[in-house]
């Protein structure tokens, strides 16, 4: 404590500096925050996938049905604990901007599997008893406005017309990076308005594989049995499912990332040189704090601490900002759904900072350790 | 009382022997300093003058500890500070030297209080005890009104007497003065000059000085002459 007062005298000896340095490490621990977030939100449909379901697809593409009479032939098959299935709507509220995603979903089955959804019993109880019943993912519910009992209207691309449902509750997650924008109502309901040649498709099975069961010689067996039949199935897990879309967008994430990573490299070099400076311009002051008899490592500590100081300063900062850019949720409008600062990954944050903190100041530390008070008086 | 060119043990405070320093400047030698041999008593106050680059800084720099010999010994009050280690030898300069720079030397950044504190941080002294040591330094140089002043909002005498009042504060066992009015008018340089010797006078501490102005020179009780790293 009682050293204070000269770090805190050295660390607003140029105000504007320090501001702008601790700045600096603002910008660039606010942007890695952002960086991880946004690789969390490309890889959340993968960290956030079931660890013991699969999903079961059309094998020519993901926007070809298969239909509905499926569901009694995969629950036969050995290790098959749990089926449901769903259908991607694809609809838009008011304007294309306003995107979140829409699944026609089995009332019956659908929060058996997705447990980690949470729909309070009343409210999934208006929904079952609601044809035209709809549930919104609190996110989503807080975009726009939505409460139960609101009516929301959704004008179909793929299916065409307007369609209105009914918010009959809102869903929350278990977990921090759960997607929180989707739109779930009843299958039967699009079934219902569909076409006569529509009917009876669904989007895609999810299956839950009983405990104990590998995963994989159950994908094998599902896909056996519909081999050689107009509608031949791909089945896989739903991690690897979720890695194959992210692997879509893989080169945007990279690129991101590679910028990213070059401005958050170059700001942190900057901010290093310019504490070198910072320590290069008292030199003098160093060698009178040795002459009066302050210890080598104690110019050293002191050095360090400053440095260590400011980056911890702007690493705070930018931490607080990034977390606080974060809860405002997604902002690209339902691209990113999970858009997610995990504490982990603050806590790297705040350790990348220190640790520029230290090899920034420890040159300069170094140096003021070593420095030959002769000499340096001779500069002054 | 200053003694030149004695040999053995003579009891006094600051005994040099044989004092010599060489500097290399690539294959050449120069001997900024040889065969010093120096006594001086407590309470006394020494004068070095000189040409410039005649050593005098280095002889200063020796004998505060901040330099290391080439030949010789520099004793201390008993403590031959020729054979201290980096850290001890640091230790010892907090205890026994105060140091009165040319360009006062003062943190810019801290007040005349924290920077005659400065010191008395590297001892176990509590705040007030602290606070109760600076205000009597700064009374002392007749700052006590200025504590709360920063370096740039004092004159050149003044902030010489705070730097005067950092070296005091610790109560060491000498000063050291590199040309102490080298950057200050004549009244200023008078002024310091007075406090310098009611430090001797009233307070019995012992003052090295090297100064080019003969007037500071009269001030002392002895003044001694180095010439191409010779003493006379």
């Amino acid at each position: 404590m009682r050293f204070l007062p000269l770090l805190a005298a050295n660390l607003f000896r140029k105000k504007v500096r320090t501001t702008l340095t601790v700045g600096s490490f603002a910008v660039a621990l606010f942007l890695f925050c952002l960086l991880v977030t946004i690789r969390g939100a490309f890889n959340q449909g993968v960290e956030a996938a079931g660890a013991d379901r699969i999903l079961v697809i059309n094998k020519t593409s993901l926007i070809q049905p298969l239909p509905l009479a499926y569901r009694d032939r995969i629950l036969r098959v050995a290790g098959v604990q749990h089926v449901t299935f769903a259908n991607w709507f694809g609809g838009v509220y008011q304007d294309e901007r306003n995107f979140f995603a829409q699944f026609a979903i089995d009332h019956t089955t659908y929060r058996d599997m997705y447990t980690e959804f949470v729909v309070p019993d009343d409210q999934w109880e208006a929904f079952v008893a609601d044809k035209a019943g709809c549930i919104v993912g609190a996110a989503t519910a807080e975009r726009f406005g939505f409460e139960i009992g609101d009516r929301v209207p959704i004008k179909g691309a793929i299916y065409p017309g307007e369609w209105q449902f009914n918010v009959r509750g809102i869903y929350h997650g278990r977990r921090p990076n759960d997607d929180l924008t989707q739109f779930w109502f009843r299958w039967d309901y699009l079934d219902e308005k569909v076409p006569s040649f529509a009917k009876g498709y669904v989007g895609w099975y999810t299956v839950r594989v009983a405990p104990g069961q590998e995963m994989v010689p159950v994908s094998r067996a599902i896909d056996d049995g519909f081999a050689n039949s107009p509608f031949e199935t791909r089945t896989q897990s739903e991690q690897a499912f979720m890695a194959s879309f992210v692997e879509q967008m893989g080169n945007i994430e990279l690129l991101m990332l590679a910028i990213g990573g070059v401005v958050v490299f170059t700001l942190l070099l900057v901010t290093g040189n310019t504490m070198a400076t910072a320590v290069r311009e008292r030199t003098g002051e160093l060698a009178v704090l040795k002459t009066v008899g302050f210890t080598d490592p104690f110019v050293m500590g002191l050095v360090l601490v400053e440095s260590v100081l400011i980056a911890a300063a702007g690493g705070v900062v930018g931490i607080a900002l990034a977390k606080l850019f974060t809860l405002q949720g997604d902002p690209t409008g339902g691209m990113l759904p999970a858009f997610y600062l995990p504490s982990w990954a603050m806590a790297a944050a705040l350790g990348l900072a220190l640790a520029v903190g230290v090899a920034a100041g420890l040159l300069p530390a170094v140096g003021a350790m070593r420095l030959q008070v002769v000499q340096a008086l001779r500069k002054v | 009382m200053v003694r030149l060119g004695l040999n053995g043990d003579s009891g006094a405070l600051i005994t040099l022997r044989d004092l010599g320093k060489t500097y290399h400047r690539g294959s050449e030698e120069l001997h900024v300093l040889q065969g010093i041999n120096l006594d001086v008593d407590k309470g006394d106050f020494v004068a070095f003058m000189g040409p410039s680059g005649s050593g005098k800084s280095t002889l200063l720099n020796l004998v505060g500890g901040l330099d290391v010999p080439t030949t010789g010994s520099v004793t201390v009050a008993g403590d031959e500070i020729t054979r201290l280690s980096g850290s001890r030898l640091t230790a010892w300069r907090a205890r026994h030297v105060g140091f009165v720079f040319q360009l006062y030397n003062l943190i810019p950044v801290l007040s005349a209080l924290r920077n005659v504190e400065l010191p008395l941080l590297l001892t176990p002294l509590s705040r007030t005890e602290r606070r109760r040591h600076v205000e009597t330094a700064l009374s002392v140089v007749g700052l006590k009104d200025r504590a709360q002043h920063k370096p740039r909002e004092l004159s050149g005498g003044q902030q010489q007497r705070v730097a005067i009042a950092r070296a005091i504060v610790a109560d060491p066992t000498f000063l050291l003065c590199d040309e102490p009015t080298g950057d200050l008018d004549r009244k200023s340089a008078d002024e310091i000059l007075e406090l310098l010797e009611r430090l001797v006078d009233d307070h019995g501490k012992t003052v090295l000085m090297v100064t080019h102005d003969p007037r500071a020179a009269e001030r002392a009780h002895a003044v001694l002459h180095l010439d191409k790293g010779v003493l006379t």
